[in-house]
């Protein structure tokens, strides 16, 4: 059976290609973090710019603050603009990788 | 740590490099033209060296203080660390209750990576306001409440879990993580 699994390498391209782009980072404490998407490195620890937290009364400790750095480990989500994603070269690449998954396994 | 500068253009694919001789297979195609040193964790972190940071913590506590050392892990040291704690004072007649907050000065604090929630640039313009709805108060009292609230959300989230796994949801962490 296919390892459907990205490498990181793979994901890590793939955040890439959104830097410069809004998203939504959501964390395993469910606090949500809408920021411009501006580096990912090889632990997808992601670095947001101006910043907005989406329920600030709720977590007012971030109102100070302009850009975090998230540690990867602890992302649940991140929420994609639909328009920045290129469905069809995403499925190309993800099908390639599976086909290398498969063809490792043998 | 490692001795290039994001502002360094990235290695020239297909020109000359020491490698070349032995037959070295050729590196892997870059995705983007920006520099690859750009996405690490070294250069994520060295913009926010010497800076005031908020450092939210996977326990909930939230520090303050001055990012003057890290590594690749996300081990930190913090210099003049302030330990800030919130609470909401409980009052069924107030829609909006009110916020407190406090502070206490720690000094220097190396903290383990894997304890690393988020850490956060702090913009000093706004730095002296209070958030919005939130007034400083007295230490002992906000910890006091910080930690009655804290415990009933606790007893909250262990019913729910509880009550999850007897339906066949296990979830990630458990409500190991809080805010």
């Amino acid at each position: 059976m296919p390892d459907l699994t990205w490498t990181i390498g793979k994901r890590m391209a793939f955040f890439k290609t959104l830097i410069d782009h809004e998203v939504t980072v959501e964390l395993k404490n469910d606090i949500q973090i809408r920021g411009t998407l501006k580096s990912v490195d090889q632990y997808l620890n992601i670095k947001l710019d101006d910043i907005q937290v989406v329920d600030e009364l709720k977590y007012p400790h971030l109102s100070s603050v302009k850009n975090v750095f998230i540690r990867g480990s602890v992302v649940r989500y991140v929420h994609l603009p639909a328009a920045a994603v290129d469905v069809p070269l995403l499925e190309d690449a993800t099908r390639r990788e599976a086909a290398n998954q498969a063809g490792k396994g043998k | 740590m490692e001795h290039l500068s994001i502002h360094d253009p990235p290695p020239q694919p297909g020109g000359p490099h020491p490698g070349a001789m032995m037959n070295a297979p050729p590196p892997p195609p870059q995705a983007q033209q920006l520099p690859p040193q750009m996405f690490t964790t070294a250069a994520q972190l060295l913009d926010l060296t010497d800076k005031k940071l908020l450092l939210v913590l996977r326990d909930g506590r939230k520090l303050i203080g001055i990012l003057r050392s890290w590594d690749q892990f996300a081990n930190l040291v913090l210099q003049s660390t302030v330990e800030r704690v919130f609470a909401t004072v409980p009052d069924p007649r107030d829609p909006h209750r009110r916020g407190l907050f406090a502070d206490k000065l720690h000094g220097i604090f190396l903290v383990r990576g894997e304890n690393v929630l988020l850490l956060g640039e702090i913009d000093l313009d706004k730095d002296d306001d209070p958030p919005v709805g939130f007034e400083k108060a007295e230490f002992g009292l906000v910890e006091k409440l910080a930690n009655e609230q804290k415990a009933a959300e606790k007893t909250k989230e262990t019913k729910r879990i509880k009550k999850l796994a007897a339906l066949g949801f296990e979830g990630e962490n458990m409500g190991e993580i809080l805010l």
